[in-house]
């Protein structure tokens, strides 16, 4: 018997989920855009709807399609499977609609995407479930906050907008010791820079309309499982380890063990909450994956050259890029997130709101819009845009200065870049004067 | 629902029905170091039709206590006990890799209790390399890959598969990090050890079905050959897309299988 030996990342990222379309040949990911899956016959249809067969029946639950996504992406995180959602905060949510009741409580990192933010913070407490926002700089702040009813410790792998670096392994330690899962946010770091089942976590999810779809087409989402979190030792979860009369008093756990989560997440959240990934968004993000290994390397050394060229300006106050010796996480980052640090990061310009607003507009290379994780390079000025309305003290408290500006580096030529970057900061530097 | 057997508590998935002695019914044995939901599809269907459904976590395994059985023997002589437990005369067997040899040799030593094997995956002798054997005794991450990676056909990671959006390698690779230290290197001791095969083989009386799988690396369907020709009258499936993992690899052609041998 030949020695055991895994498929490298580059080759999953290729082929994991997908094989010759049976019926055609397709070597391509066919796009199967079709709501419903005739049946066999009645006797079939039983079974598939019983769950005695696996196979689709109607594309809010399942389609082939984005079945391929999610296997795929399952596999380039080494979890036991996936559900590819509408967005990003689908993903999100339907992790917290699965996990939490009424009446009960996240512990959230305070750095975080502004949406999930007020999906934590204000949404859900109209629901009854609660969050405590605590700094993600030290893992026992996640300790202190949790109480008898907190159900979910929740981060991302590189915060908002510090880019601060989720001490996975301590956290992941606290949260199992009190009998409960780490959700992360990975989606600036992706499969290729850190592996957040490796470091501890339990559950994950994507935006994958940013850099595993990667060329700004499609809005996505993906929450991976990663099957290990043992929900009926822990005993705080009868979601899924107690008959659930809202599906035919199945016991998820009992009925499929590591599957428990998604399980309950497809066939409750997906049937009842309805954020499903279109086919045609599933093969968008694919032909993204697809090249994932190749274009993050890239997006990374890119990264690195501006923020070093970003940090030996004059008109440039401080770069929040880990990398640096100076960013607060840097030997976090270098133990945590060896192939780098991402390829978004703030810098901060000397000269306040207006010399933000000049540079913008002096930028020809880099787009002005609010996204992230584009093949293309992408930039937004904060406070002139999706904080326009903050004063500076709010801002400052929102961790954001006056001057803030994040890039989102995307795969042109280095040098084209920096000449953007250097040009627009002599326009700053103008208005700044 | 749980039970207790000679002093330690044994759960069996029963497919959220209540059990009748009135009905037939079939057990499933799981392989090594996995549970009950290794049969996940195929136990809820007959569940659902008809048969009173008593898909065991082994001793050690899943729910259930240990220590774990340390010879096929002992497991084949436990069955009895569990049917006895919950008030159930005869059985059919459905027994995947360790647990088909559990299922050959209860089928061999109890006759009155069996009605019918279902061998899924078998294969005997059962051998396992030293280095399986030595990694799994050290509890090594080595031998959890090597039971992942031989335990699949081998363009499962690289094609799709029939559970929409489930990941095999990882789904395996989760069951098998849930596992007491041990267990693992005590299941493949127990299969490498088992020696009474073909003479048990000889003693079967009851129908027997081979369920092979043409890609199985780990008990390739010539290694199952002894077997079938040792028991009278068995008859032998051959699932072409599918290696040592069929339930999961070809969850359909296997219900379809047992569908067509147990009615």
């Amino acid at each position: 018997m030949a020695a055991p030996k895994y498929p490298a990342f580059d080759t999953l990222a290729l082929h994991a989920g997908q094989s010759p379309d049976a019926a055609t040949g397709s070597r391509a990911v066919p796009i199967y855009a079709t709501t419903s899956y005739v049946f066999r016959d009645s006797e079939h249809a039983a079974s598939l709807f019983n769950m005695e067969r696996a196979g689709h029946v109607y594309s809010r639950i399942s389609n082939p399609t984005v079945a391929v996504l999610e296997e795929r992406v399952a596999a380039l995180e080494g979890g036991v499977g996936a559900i590819a959602t509408a967005s990003g905060q689908a993903a999100l949510h339907l992790a917290l609609a699965t996990l939490l009741d009424a009446g009960q409580h996240v512990v959230a990192s305070n750095s975080l995407y502004g949406g999930s933010h007020n999906l934590l913070g204000y949404t859900l407490r109209r629901f009854g479930i609660e969050t405590t926002f605590v700094s993600p700089r030290e893992p026992r702040n996640f300790e202190r906050a949790i109480r008898a009813n907190t159900r979910l410790l929740f981060g991302e792998t590189l915060g908002n907008p510090g880019l601060d670096v989720l001490d996975i392994p301590a956290v992941a330690g606290i949260a199992h010791a009190a009998g409960l899962p780490l959700l992360v946010d990975s989606t600036f770091t992706t499969p290729y820079l850190m592996k957040p089942f490796e470091l501890g976590a339990d559950l994950l999810y994507h935006s994958a309309t940013k850099f595993l779809g990667g060329h700004g087409v499609a809005i996505g989402g993906v929450l991976v499982d990663s099957g290990r979190f043992d929900w009926e030792k822990s005993g705080k979860f009868p979601q899924l380890t107690a008959p659930y009369a809202g599906f035919h008093d199945m016991d998820f756990e009992e009925e499929s063990g590591t599957r428990a989560f998604l399980l309950r997440a497809r066939r409750e959240g997906l049937r009842d909450f309805g954020a499903c990934m279109a086919p045609m968004t599933a093969f968008h993000i694919l032909q993204g994956v697809e090249t994932l290994h190749l274009r993050m390397p890239r997006h990374v050394d890119n990264a690195r050259k501006l923020a070093a060229f970003l940090a030996a300006q004059p008109t440039v106050e401080s770069v929040g890029y880990p990398e640096l010796p100076s960013h607060p996480d840097h030997a976090l980052a270098k133990r945590l997130l060896p192939r780098g640090a991402g390829a978004v990061f703030s810098f901060n310009l000397k000269g306040g709101r207006p010399a933000g607003r000049a540079f913008i507009e002096a930028l020809r290379v880099f787009s002005h819009l609010a996204n992230v994780g584009d093949a293309k390079s992408l930039v937004i000025h904060p406070a002139s845009t999706t904080h326009y309305r903050m004063s500076d003290e709010d801002l400052k408290r929102a961790g954001i200065g006056a001057g803030t500006v994040r890039l989102s580096v995307g795969l042109e030529d280095a040098q084209d870049l920096i000449d953007d970057l250097g040009r627009a900061l002599g326009a700053a530097k103008k208005v700044a004067q | 629902m749980n039970l207790t057997v000679d002093g330690r508590q044994v759960f069996a998935y029963s497919a959220a029905h209540q059990l009748d002695a009135a009905r037939p019914t079939v057990v499933f044995l799981h392989g090594a170091g996995l549970d009950h939901s290794w049969f996940g599809l195929q136990s809820r269907y007959f569940g659902y039709h008809g048969r009173n459904v008593l898909a065991l976590d082994l001793p050690g395994h899943g729910r259930s206590e240990g220590p774990p059985f340390a010879s096929i023997e002992a497991a084949a002589d436990w069955v009895p006990k569990v049917l006895d437990g919950f008030g159930l005369g005869k059985a059919a067997l459905v027994g995947h890799s360790m647990g088909s040899l559990i299922a050959l040799e209860c089928a061999a030593r109890h006759p009155a209790r069996v009605e019918r094997i279902a061998l899924i995956g078998v294969a005997y002798p059962m051998k396992v390399s030293e280095a399986f054997l030595d990694a799994a005794r050290r509890n090594e991450q080595e031998a959890f890959d090597m039971s992942t990676i031989w335990g699949h056909a081998a363009q499962v990671p690289l094609g799709a598969n029939p559970n929409p959006g489930m990941w095999l390698y990882g789904d395996t690779l989760a069951r098998l990090a849930r596992l007491a230290p041990g267990v693992l290197h005590n299941d493949l001791k127990a299969c490498n050890d088992y020696a009474a095969g073909l003479q048990s083989a000889a003693r079967v009386k009851c129908p027997a079905l081979l369920l092979l799988g043409r890609l199985d690396v780990m008990t390739p369907p010539k290694a199952a050959a002894p077997l079938a020709q040792s028991i009278a009258g068995s008859r032998t499936v051959l699932i072409g897309s599918s290696g040592h993992s069929l339930m999961a690899e070809a969850p359909d052609a296997v219900l379809d299988a047992l569908i067509e041998f147990l009615a």
